[in-house]
């Protein structure tokens, strides 16, 4: 990936060329988000889901359930405690049905799992992307044994069988505050992939005419990284952070799901999905309302940040 | 090239060593003691201690770590005395549970992890590559912006939802597929293909989108450079241009890819045999870790870490192969 975009007003001025390039960037990619279809869809769903999460103590106000309320007359006891009514006992009082055999609401559940899922999927990514971005700048920027120690960590952290080590982990640790481990194991397993972008476009950054005209004329190092270097990486960091965010959620669902994530009673996605892998066949609904939750804001995640990463490689190609 | 070569597999066995320690330093320090949980509820402190002597708990942290070392390579033995056990060369000890040999479980489970690996990946490489080939060549009409489309979906959903999903559709509401069994192919062929069938669909849906996102990009960035043009220029029919120059360079990243996603699904594909409850190495990690069996976990790890490294080195021995621009000296 080239950045040809700012480098002929670098020319012009080095210091405040890089800094004003940005903003019409911006304005361009936001115009050219507000044109796509799938865009648009994709950040209504993403604002309604936020929403949803932001409001949930709001919703249990309203309809009168908590997440963790039970709700013995919503299920039928005689049937094993199959929610009463079709499809997982969807009705007026419980818009997306109960959960088998105690019957808690799954609206509710599904309100709070997704601040946890969010929550914990944010956190990781700006933790992820700030050490990625230091790292990966020291790498590129200061280059030699610097470089040398920090690559070498990510090839020992990259070809550790990441999944199984953080379920092993996981397990093995006391039962803690499990979103902050959560927030812990993802973050060191996933910095590298970020840091090694970043320390390849920051070795070819070095190198060029605006940084080397910076350096001539006397820019301390602090600006160099700030003010040359880092305006630069800012489409390619808008594009990662996108679409680590659904690779995060996917992560921790997948580790609720295999019983190492968050614990009950806290709701999340993954871990109602996993409860419901015994009901299947008999409430097919209680694993379809997480699994389609799951599936759409993934979805919309993704295409976001494609369409971002095809808006602004439009931009870098005219 | 020997000394390369060389080179990798001395850089290969330094990685193993450092996670084997880190691995074996994070349950030493931080799990839960097994012998407390062997013992169970009716437990006396002589017992505890017998049980740690047993297992060689007891022993200082570097003098385990190197019993376990000096295991993997020339074998240990077990016990003393009349109770002796020889676990030969690749000895990665006795599992917690079932004192089953952790060598011979995994001789036992390796089959099925890679039947579900081989499966998948021949399905996702032929519907990936020729999605994305399509695509490329009719870029912007309308299959490509469907088949792109149906990619970012299919990338999109995780695989247990997919497999639960096919599962409750397939299984129960059409019955056209039984429950998955692990059968082995030479008992009852039939069933064997339609056990692996789910799994292997489930695998494949994700990477073969992936995949078909990637060739068709590697495609057309191919496809718009100077020597394409060239060999168009003199005359050459499109589908000879694109078979003699085009597919070698646009495919050879792929292969990259390729040897890495398959290298880790042949360490378990943790949460399709999870789901499908197929006995293999993923499965095995799972049940290991709910029961914190550390010998089978420490296995599982090493042997996952020893596929992904092992075949990052056959991935550039390849490259060097396919690509002539990075023949290393």
């Amino acid at each position: 990936m080239t950045t040809a975009a700012p480098s002929h007003e670098a020319m012009a001025d080095p210091l405040a060329g890089a800094g004003h390039a940005p903003a019409t960037e911006g304005r361009r990619i936001a115009r050219a988000l507000l044109r796509d279809r799938g865009a648009v869809l994709s950040t209504v769903f993403l604002g309604l889901v936020v929403l949803m999460a932001i409001c949930a103590p709001l919703i249990s106000a309203i309809t009168g359930h908590g997440p963790n309320d039970f709700d013995p007359a919503a299920v039928d006891t005689n049937l094993g405690g199959l929610p009463r009514g079709s499809l997982g006992g969807v009705s007026a009082d419980h818009l997306f049905g109960v959960e088998p055999q105690n019957g808690r609401d799954i609206l509710a559940r599904i309100a709070y799992g997704a601040r946890v899922s969010f929550l914990i999927a944010i956190s990781a990514t700006v933790l992820t992307t700030l050490l990625g971005v230091v790292l990966g700048l020291l790498a590129g920027f200061y280059q030699g044994w610097v470089d040398q120690v920090i690559s070498r960590i990510m090839d020992f952290l990259m070809a550790f069988p990441a999944l199984i080590f953080m379920i092993a982990i996981l397990s093995s640790l006391p039962t803690g505050d499990r979103s902050v481990l959560l927030v812990t194991v993802i973050t060191v397993f996933g910095w590298p992939y970020l840091a090694r972008v970043v320390r390849g476009q920051t070795l070819t950054l070095v190198n060029r005419e605006f940084v080397e005209a910076a350096r001539a004329s006397g820019a301390s190092t602090g600006a160099i990284v700030f003010k040359e270097i880092l305006p630069n990486l800012r489409n390619s960091l808008i594009v990662m952070t996108t679409l680590a965010v659904p690779g995060y959620i996917g992560t921790e669902a997948g580790l609720s799901f295999l019983g190492v994530g968050v614990t009950p009673p806290t709701p999340s996605w993954g871990q109602m999905i996993s409860s419901a892998v015994s009901w299947y066949a008999t409430d097919p609904m209680y694993f379809a309302v997480p699994g389609l939750f799951l599936f759409l804001t993934v979805l919309s995640l993704t295409v976001l940040g494609d369409r971002i990463r095809a808006a602004s490689d439009a931009g870098e190609a005219s | 090239m020997a000394r390369y070569v060389a080179g990798r597999l001395a850089g290969l066995v330094v990685l193993l060593l450092l996670v084997c320690v880190f691995t074996y330093l994070i349950f030493f320090k931080l799990s839960p003691d097994p012998a407390l949980m062997i013992c169970g509820k009716t437990c006396t402190p002589d017992r505890v201690a017998q049980i740690r002597a047993s297992l060689g708990l007891d022993k200082p942290f570097l003098t385990q770590l190197g019993d376990y070392l000096s295991g993997l390579v020339v074998g240990r033995d077990y016990g003393s005395g009349p109770n002796l056990v020889r676990c030969p060369a690749p000895c990665l000890g006795y599992s917690f549970q079932s004192s089953q040999s952790v060598t011979q479980m995994i001789v036992d489970r390796l089959p099925v992890s890679a039947t579900v690996a081989v499966g998948a990946a021949v399905l996702w490489l032929i519907i990936g590559i020729a999605a994305g080939l399509l695509s490329a060549v009719k870029e912007g009409s309308w299959w490509d912006r469907t088949a792109m489309g149906l990619a970012l979906g299919g990338a999109s959903i995780p695989n247990y939802v997919l497999a639960l999903t096919l599962q409750y559709v397939l299984v129960v509401k059409l019955q056209i597929l039984p429950f998955p069994s692990a059968v082995p192919f030479s008992e009852d062929p039939l069933l064997w293909f339609q056990s692996y069938l789910m799994p292997w669909l489930v695998l494949a849906t994700g990477y073969a989108c992936l995949y078909a996102r990637l060739t068709r990009a590697n495609v057309i960035d191919t496809l718009a450079q100077n020597f394409m043009r060239t060999a168009r220029s003199k005359g050459l029919s499109p589908a000879l241009t694109m078979r003699r120059h085009a597919l070698r360079p646009a495919l050879t990243p792929i292969v990259t890819i390729f040897g890495m996603d398959f290298a880790a699904l042949l360490g378990g594909a943790l949460i399709t045999e999870t789901v499908f409850g197929l006995n293999g190495i993923g499965k095995m990690a799972a049940d290991s870790i709910a029961k914190n069996d550390q010998p089978v976990i420490m296995a599982v790890t090493l042997l996952a870490a020893f596929f992904v490294m092992a075949g990052n080195v056959v991935v550039d021995l390849l490259y060097t192969g396919l690509d002539p621009r990075v023949r290393v000296s």
